[in-house]
């Protein structure tokens, strides 16, 4: 037959250079391009065209690497992000670009974003913004919101845009400077996310690697039974071991909480959720990419399964573990004062109840690692925002010692609080050891939204009351949570939620309840709020509807009520400082008089189906562990030729924690951070600077690093009798001390490294003061809160029941900025997040895995966001600073809906808002 | 097992007619119905086919060829007529997947969401579907009988998409109703064909409505009561755009209920006569 191209000599044009592929019919040419080309720039975040991280150019036109036959490009020009860079002006100047606006947070998508814009800037050099969201609109994003990206984009096109176009004047050029707090410099790890050669959990692997998959559940609860593995071995081509829960030597069980541990890494018996994994399978790369999980020998019996909390509540419900019976595996509660005498006494009260789903993290980078096992040790290449917790589920389940385990977490392409749980380790740690072979896996997109952890549904009641004069009187909080078949952090949450749920306000009188309930669905865990955004939903809802009934101003209601410095929280925890809710508040008041009376020019001169509103919301968050130690290890070295070693052991998933310790350490020791080499995170060579969650790493990591730099700092001082005010030279050998016109010089050769290699070290530990709860809940939960408020601006279309948000302000209490431009990534991101949880985000087990079903913002759906930096230092913080990750998305989703029912009446109060819901909202207001 | 990229029509039925092969061409459906699993297959690549990506004009209208991708429609010249077929592929996923998805191929895959139907259903397309038993044409509202279901034997394939020449310069419109911006399915849509007369009375009026049936459908009750009407009767009638639209099946999914898909259609089957019209 003619025509047939030979598989085995595909040749094609790569980065300007001849290149001859090998590779089966059907193909990916991003499978290609990254295990036979070594262009591991090309990421693959779904396989199906739905995220665009695996965007290349052929013959100059952009298109999904993923969806493209590798026999498709023979004869044809194939360009990838790190050849770009080396050639293509364009690139070039978006690398650099990037760097400026800070928009390459965890890097996963930069590659996709990057060659997307080259391709738009050949073709229109000087593009606009619609123009530019045309072209990276078939890229997500899950970290940045987008804003940073498209002004980068602008930035190279023009050179016209500066950092900070989307509002703080505080943020400066976007350059790398001294680095001292409080300067808006470059991400420091952002040179290899922008030039493509950051390795991510897929990237660390040789290739020819043996390959493993997961076998799971197609079943929500099933009972089932293996069939003979060994022969299934024996007889199957390339395939070189199983693993089941026989072949864990430790504990077949996993967990977050030590109270809790209830998770198995191979089901023995039965099932409790769709997608939970039975068994393995271990082969070659050839034989495992024609595997299909389906010939695994297992039969499945499908059992009566509950979907819901009421379902699971019933009392002839499945109880899904013992011990927990009714199937509620634990409650939160808070109590103070007389809530029931207060909501009485109340001249007026609303009450309400409000529905949230399931919502998927949508990191773009799927679960993926790399394990060794050599010499009696297991190393683990994964990515992790939590790698000694890794370390220490490793041990229990390996049955190993400590230092038999190493974690070495790769480039993290999104966390959002699911990968605080293991996920591939167990995996890769106990395929290595079985075949002694390395062993790498990546989940599929619908193997990650299967079996990682969701946002826990919520279904929450709510009372509150308030006298004639506006002050509260009283608020009733009963939240259940779906916690999913594990526990995950489902424990966190049903402590947070009572805690938080009273928003940053003085409220005397108050009970909340939160109770986790087993459902069988895949486990709701940790993602960023834990369960506060929730709670925040339903009273911020409701304070609108109080300021309503009071005719007064919403955001002077809230004004009104906000908690202050000496009054006690509804955990009866005072703050003599440091409460920054009202500051942010108040920084809201020019942008909702402004969008205020905008909206009522537009309104009054619209007559089509278009009405606009704004909405405001607060939120805060308490950073740390709730009444738990979490501390932070940092560990500082100086070497004899001045290298100073920063061991930074704290999880960068994109927020920025490489950047931000530095900065801290560099400004304590008084060096400029670009002297800094920094090292880890490695379980064997960095402390443990704790998991990157609950907005602890600035806080905590941040208080150890500066703790480690004012040690070195007051050593080198000591040496040479100098005061604190002077200035240190760290150079080849040899540390001037400048003070007070006085030089002294400490040569660094004189003094003896010690096995590390330091000839000058600190080590230093910070822990947040925290106290136990009561049964009450009363006590000193966290060391410090971060508060913030969002202001925004939506589009109704009333026909179509379609929401547009046009602007957002939102004004942050960071107690002081460390690095302005990381914090206004933050901000951005949070936003989007927050948008998507309150518009169109729902995971339906079985009908929305993939990431055309499940939506998620896109370039195309976030407006302007205007960041309000407000700083209101807390005693504790480093510098003053406080935590932000998880209060970036706390007030966005009611601040939607709050704008929403501005703008038509609808009141919202089963998320997400989607087009249907909307509708049926305002048709029932007309009815 | 193969890959083969024939250079002619020829070459391409016969490797049809030796069976087991599946046609691909952007390959944006093609690679998302695999899964994640690579097995040993035949492929049959259309895109190096002499002739098959172009879109042209014959002396009875426009051609486009099985290979031609939703860029090159964009980037093409064509009449205003086109305009919604043009702004249908505007709206396709993203510029990647505009880059790589082919309309014949979108019209294959016969998704009740698919964004070339209705646009090619308002242009009253033909669809020249042949084998090397011969070569036929199939009215595209007769091409797709059900979701996923196409009226193409196994030794067939599509080689072009016939547009009759429009006649009184007609303007087509398009309107995609997703929960966000780009790489969205769409809840529904509404592709419109009108032209006017001197007196600004309706003269033509084409309307097919996706993801409201199993295929998309045109409400030809309501084509009917649009005819002679001028925008000032259409805006004193609002009952017009609800009362034709009972051929329309929609089902409710993760993307919207059944009546939501039947209440909002009336408003875009309006919008899209009317943006056709402004």
């Amino acid at each position: 037959m003619t025509n047939a191209i030979p598989s085995d000599q595909i040749g094609f044009t790569l980065n300007h250079t001849s290149v001859s592929a090998n590779s089966p019919p059907g193909e990916r040419l991003s499978e290609t391009l990254r295990e036979q080309m070594g262009q591991r720039d090309v990421k693959i975040g779904c396989n199906a065209g739905d995220c665009g991280a695996c965007t290349v150019l052929v013959d100059g036109d952009p298109v999904c690497a993923c969806l493209t036959p590798t026999h498709r490009v023979a004869g044809r020009q194939v360009e990838t992000l790190t050849g770009l860079v080396g050639y293509d002006d364009s690139a070039k100047a978006l690398s650099e670009s990037f760097l400026d606006q800070g928009a390459a947070q965890c890097g996963i998508c930069t590659p996709g974003m990057i060659v997307s814009a080259v391709a738009l800037l050949r073709a229109t050099p000087d593009p606009d913004e619609e123009q530019v969201k045309d072209a990276i609109g078939g890229v997500l994003c899950r970290c940045t919101g987008y804003r940073k990206i498209i002004d980068a984009v602008l930035q190279a096109g023009t050179s016209k845009v500066t950092a900070g176009a989307d509002g703080s004047g505080k943020v400066g050029s976007g350059k790398t400077g001294s680095g001292k707090v409080g300067s808006g410099i470059r991400h420091l790890d952002g040179p290899a996310k922008v030039r493509g050669t950051l390795a991510f959990g897929d990237d660390v692997a040789p290739p020819g690697t043996l390959v493993l998959k997961v076998i799971r559940s197609p079943f929500a609860r099933a009972a089932f039974a293996l069939g003979d593995l060994d022969l299934f071995v024996a007889t199957t081509d390339g395939i070189k071991a199983t693993l089941t829960a026989a072949d864990v030597p430790g504990d077949n069980c996993f967990g977050a909480i030590p109270a809790f541990v209830d998770q198995p890494v191979f089901a023995e018996h039965e099932t409790r959720f769709r997608g939970e994994a039975v068994a393995a399978v271990i082969g070659t790369p050839e034989a495992m990419r024609a595997f299909d999980p389906e010939s695994f020998p297992v039969d499945w019996h499908q059992l009566a399964s509950v979907a819901e909390v009421d379902a699971a509540m019933a009392n002839d419900a499945p109880q899904l573990h013992t011990g927990r019976d009714g199937n509620e595996m634990c409650k939160g509660f808070v109590l103070c004062g007389n809530v029931d005498q207060a909501l009485e006494q109340a001249d007026i009260f609303v009450e309400g109840h409000f529905t949230t789903g399931f919502v998927e993290h949508g990191y773009i980078e799927p679960e993926a690692g790399y394990a060794t096992f050599e010499n009696g040790k297991v190393t683990v290449h994964a990515c992790t925002q939590a790698p000694v917790m890794d370390r220490d589920a490793l041990e229990a389940i390996l049955g190993l010692h400590a230092d038999q385990i190493r974690i070495v977490p790769t480039a993290v392409g999104g966390g959002f609080g699911s990968k605080l749980d293991i996920s591939v380790q167990p995996f890769l740690a106990l395929g290595a050891m079985k075949t002694g072979h390395p062993v790498r896996i990546t989940y599929t997109r619908r193997e990650t939204m299967q079996s990682t952890t969701k946002r826990h549904p919520a279904e929450m009641t709510v009372k509150i009351g308030a006298m004639k004069d506006g002050r509260l009187s009283g608020l009733r909080f009963d939240g259940v949570f779906n916690t999913g078949a594990y526990a995950s952090w489902g424990p966190t949450v049903a402590t947070r939620v009572p805690i938080h749920a009273s928003g940053p306000y003085r409220i005397a009188d108050y009970r909340a309840q939160a109770r986790a309930i087993h459902t069988h669905n895949p486990p709701s865990g940790a993602f960023r709020g834990f369960g506060v955004p929730q709670a925040a939903i339903a009273q911020e809802a409701l304070f609108d509807q109080l300021a309503a009934k009071l005719a007064m101003d919403p955001l002077e209601f809230r004004i009104l009520n906000a908690l202050d410095n000496h009054q006690p929280t509804v955990c009866g925890q005072v703050f003599e400082q440091g409460v920054g809710i009202r500051a942010c508040l108040k920084a809201l008041r020019p942008a909702w008089a402004e969008h205020n009376a905008k909206i009522a020019e537009f309104n009054a001169q619209t007559t089509g189906p278009l009405r606009r509103g704004v909405g405001i919301a607060a939120g805060w968050y308490g950073c740390g562990n709730t009444s738990l130690a979490n501390p932070s290890t940092i560990l500082a070295g100086l070497r004899v030729d001045g290298t100073i070693v920063l061991h930074q052991g704290a999880m960068d998933v994109g927020q920025g924690a490489n950047t931000v310790i530095a900065q801290i350490f560099a400004q304590a020791f008084g060096v400029p951070v670009a002297q800094l080499t920094l090292l880890g995170p490695d379980t064997d060579i960095t402390p443990d600077a704790g998991k990157t969650s609950a907005s602890r790493q600035t806080f905590v990591t941040g208080n150890a690093a500066r703790l480690t730099g004012e040690a070195l700092r007051a050593r080198i001082l000591s040496m040479c009798n100098a005061s604190p005010e002077a200035t240190l030279e760290v150079g080849p050998g040899v540390v001037k001390v400048l003070d007070d016109g006085h030089s002294h010089q400490i040569d660094l050769n004189k003094l003896e490294p010690n096995a590390m290699g330091y000839v000058l070290h600190a080590e230093e530990t910070y822990d947040p003061p925290t106290k136990p709860l009561d049964h009450n809940g009363q006590g000193v939960p966290y060391a410090q809160f971060g508060y913030a408020a969002h202001l925004c601006v939506v589009e109704v279309d009333t026909a179509l029941g379609t929401v547009k948000p046009l602007h957002f302000s939102a004004a942050h209490d960071v107690g002081q900025a460390i690095n302005p431009l990381l914090v206004e990534g933050q901000v951005q991101g949070g936003i989007a997040q927050g948008l998507g949880m309150a518009l169109m985000e729902e995971y339906l087990p079985g009908r929305t895995e993939n990431l055309h079903d499940y939506l998620m913002p896109t370039a195309g759906d976030m407006p302007r966001v205007e960041t309000i930096i407000v700083e209101v230092p807390d005693a504790h913080g480093p510098y003053g600073a406080k935590g932000l990750g998880e209060h970036v998305l706390i007030p966005t989703a009611p601040a939607i809906l709050n704008a929403i029912h501005n703008a038509c009446g609808a009141r919202i109060t089963r998320l997400p808002a989607t087009p249907a819901r909307v509708h049926a909202a305002i048709k029932g207001l007309t009815i | 097992m193969g890959y083969y990229t024939p250079d002619t029509v020829p070459d391409a039925l016969e490797v049809l007619r030796q069976g087991d092969a599946t046609i691909i061409a952007g390959c944006t459906d093609y690679f998302p119905n695999q899964g994640d699993i690579c097995a040993p297959t035949k492929l049959l690549d259309i895109s190096r086919v002499a002739g098959l990506r172009a879109v042209s004009q014959t002396t009875d209208g426009w051609t486009i060829g099985a290979a031609t991708t939703w860029s090159d429609v964009i980037n093409a010249d064509l009449p205003r007529a086109f305009d919604g077929l043009k702004m249908a592929a505007r709206e396709v996923g993203s510029v990647q997947i505009q880059n790589a998805g082919t309309l014949v191929g979108n019209l294959c895959n016969a998704s009740p969401a698919a964004d070339g139907v209705p646009p090619l259903l308002t242009l009253g397309a033909e669809l020249e579907v042949i084998s090397l038993r011969g070569s036929r044409r199939v009215p595209l509202v007769d091409f797709i009988t059900g979701v996923r279901q196409i009226d193409m034997a196994r030794d067939e394939m599509v080689v072009a998409i016939h547009i009759p020449a429009p006649e009184n310069a007609p303007r087509g419109y398009f309107l995609k109703l997703g929960a966000r911006k780009y790489l969205v399915i769409s809840i529904a849509m509404v592709s419109t064909l009108v032209a006017l007369d001197a007196g600004g009375r309706i003269t033509c009026a084409r309307v097919a409505v996706g993801a409201c049936s199993a295929v998309a459908r045109r409400p030809g009750a309501l084509e009917v009561a649009l005819i002679g009407q001028t925008v000032d009767q259409l805006m004193g009638d609002p009952g017009i755009w609800t009362r034709h639209l009972a051929p329309l099946a929609p089902i409710s999914d993760v993307r919207g209920s059944a009546d939501y898909r039947q209440e909002i259609a009336g408003e875009l089957c309006k919008r899209a006569v009317m943006g056709a019209i402004q």
